[in-house]
């Protein structure tokens, strides 16, 4: 056999795959089943017509030509892409600035702890209803303290211009799991260095931006890139929001369709309008979009990341 | 005397040097931390707050403006009111069954399919558990398309299986935890027991899973915790009501033309009560979850 020497396996490299494989089998026919026959699946449906019934009859480009020309799907992009660009770095410093909160040495921390962490495990459609009460107009609290304090009230869910900011603020209710991430960065931080910084006069300013803010760099790279890829996704909160089911089958998607977000169209497209094929060609490009914007945080990174022993 | 006198200066912090007044009415410098720590928690319970205080009140509080800040007339019944307005009974049992088939499937599989990727060698093991973690960034509506047309085909769309079965085949994010436990037991316990006439499986099941409880534990409540909120895949794959779960039987509180806010709020407070709860008892396990995750931050 010709081989690299790398592809060599010995006696006992062949024996150690054989134990191996039935432990991870069960990932493997997972992994084949559930996901990497589905993107390729999907890949053959964007290139033709299908509604989900009988058979999908081949229509080559049609669909992503389609997609070039159609307005919506370029409205529920952009609404999708401004939500991410406004909630993924929002959400890296309220994560920052819960952890540090979190990190303060006193008695009764855990209470903060909880307070600050409970909510990002709560279903997000129970929290999304909650919102909906927390903004209405009438007897929701934020516009009642908005006239308290003389500013005028806001139509938070029924003015276009304020829907997303809407999911934005929903948004940071879950910082409370990435938070506990970069606590636990924080607590990797060596103390000498703080001592030594403070030894030579550095202020607490000083010392967050010379030295905790350089060692976390490679959290805020994962929560960057993570919550980059479930911002792309966002539905769950502007479904809800917009509607959800009550519709009756015709899903309504916000003011202006303020929250057709990018998934929320897929949605319509496969489940509403039965075009599986159109639907599938949307989810193609979801996917590439996701590379792309998770490779190119990670190029942009290199230019501030800190490695240790770099 | 002079000399004693110096040396207990000496050792008190530079701080105590001059208290001199016997009664003190120094602001604690920890006070402005314990301020805006104060504020910023408040900020994320008073959603809570808020939710169960639309909850307690009648039709007719909850519409007067300003809204009261604290329910005048506690309507208890609310609860009642709001478990008998929809099937909440139905739902719950769905959640319930959804949630149970869940987290027994990630118990199962995650755990072995980790020992698979952690506790033996084998070539090119690095390489496929890459593949593992890339998946973690792989959008899950990407799939949902394919999906759905796979399992209608199937002939599970209406069923509990699209949710429940794919659990059996683990979430790489619960593989890299139970795997990130498994690394750190030590090698050598693995081998005596091999070389006690074990086979790796029996190593498994009788060396290492008693010594990963607490891991298992992370990977059941988290299991739970997601299940229990799960809404995208009910939403997709349940059609007929009497199968949805909670999640998306809540929105039968706005079918009718006016919506029974404070119904839906008793309800949303029913839901979230377990996990707080959850938390509570559990504080450590979720700790550690997050925790796992971090890499070598």
């Amino acid at each position: 056999m010709i081989a690299a020497p790398r592809f060599h396996l010995t006696v006992e490299d062949r024996r150690n795959l054989r134990t191996a494989l039935p432990f991870i089998a069960p990932w493997m026919v997972g992994f084949t089943a559930f996901t990497l026959y589905p993107i390729i699946y999907s890949l053959y449906l964007s290139f033709t017509t299908y509604s989900g019934f009988g058979d999908a009859t081949p229509a080559g480009f049609a669909n992503y030509v389609y997609m070039a020309k159609d307005t919506l799907f370029w409205q529920s992009l952009g609404n999708t892409m401004y939500y991410t660009a406004l909630a993924v770095p929002i959400g890296v410093v309220v994560a920052i600035a819960l952890a540090l909160m979190m990190n303060q040495n006193l008695r009764e921390v855990a209470i903060y702890r909880a307070a600050f962490y409970i909510p990002s495990i709560l279903p997000l459609f129970a929290l999304t209803f909650i919102f909906i009460v927390l903004l209405n107009p009438g007897f929701g609290l934020v516009d009642y303290v908005l006239g308290l304090v003389g500013l005028p009230a806001v139509n938070w869910l029924g003015d276009a211009s304020y829907t997303k900011i809407s999911i934005v603020m929903l948004a940071q209710l879950g910082a409370g799991g990435p938070a506990l991430i970069f606590l636990a960065a924080l607590r990797a931080v060596p103390m000498e260095l703080y001592e030594a910084a403070r030894l030579e006069g550095a202020g607490p300013l000083r010392r967050f931006y010379k030295i905790t803010l350089p060692l976390i760099t490679p959290v805020i790279l994962f929560d960057l890139i993570y919550g980059t890829i479930l911002g792309v996704q966002i539905f769950t909160p502007a479904f809800v929001l917009a509607g959800g089911t009550s519709g009756g089958g015709a899903y309504t998607t916000g003011p202006e369709n303020s929250l057709l977000f990018y998934v929320f169209y897929l949605y319509k497209q496969a489940f509403q309008y039965s075009d599986m094929g159109y639907a599938a060609a949307m989810a193609w490009v979801l996917f590439i979009i996701s590379v792309v914007l998770a490779f190119a945080i990670m190029r942009w990174s290199r230019q501030w990341v800190h490695y240790e022993g770099a | 005397m002079t000399v004693a006198r110096e040396a207990t200066t000496q050792a008190l912090p530079v701080d105590r040097q001059r208290a001199p007044s016997p009664v003190q009415f120094r602001i604690p410098p920890t006070l402005f931390v314990r301020i805006g720590l104060t504020i910023a928690a408040g900020l994320f319970v008073l959603p809570f707050y808020w939710m169960a205080n639309s909850a307690l009140k009648d039709i007719h509080e909850l519409s007067s403006i300003p809204p009261t800040l604290y329910p005048h007339v506690p309507a208890w019944d609310n609860f009642w009111r709001a478990v008998t307005y929809i099937p909440f009974g139905t739902f719950l049992t769905n959640s319930i069954i959804l949630t149970t088939g869940v987290t027994i499937g990630s118990a199962i599989s995650n755990p072995l399919i980790a020992y698979g990727f952690s506790r033996i060698r084998w070539p090119g093991r690095d390489f496929v558990f890459g593949i593992v973690m890339a998946s973690i960034f792989l959008p899950f509506p990407v799939l949902i398309v394919a999906l759905f047309d796979i399992f209608a085909k199937l002939q599970w769309v209406d069923t509990f299986l699209p949710i429940i079965v794919p659990a059996f085949f683990g979430n790489p994010f619960f593989i890299f935890l139970m795997r990130q436990y498994f690394l750190g037991l030590p090698m050598e316990i693995s081998e005596q027991a091999r070389i006690d006439g074990a086979n790796e499986f029996q190593v498994f099941l009788y060396v290492i899973m008693p010594l990963a409880k607490p891991a298992v534990a992370v990977v059941i409540i988290f299991a739970a915790v997601q299940a229990w909120g799960e809404f995208l895949t009910p939403l997709l794959f349940l059609q007929d009501e009497t199968k949805y779960p909670l999640s998306i039987g809540l929105q039968f509180y706005r079918q009718s033309h006016d919506v029974a806010y404070n119904l839906l709020m008793a309800a949303s407070t029913l839901i979230v009560l377990p996990i707080i709860a959850l938390f509570l008892v559990f504080q450590r396990f979720f700790i550690q979850g997050v925790t796992a995750g971090s890499l070598k931050g």
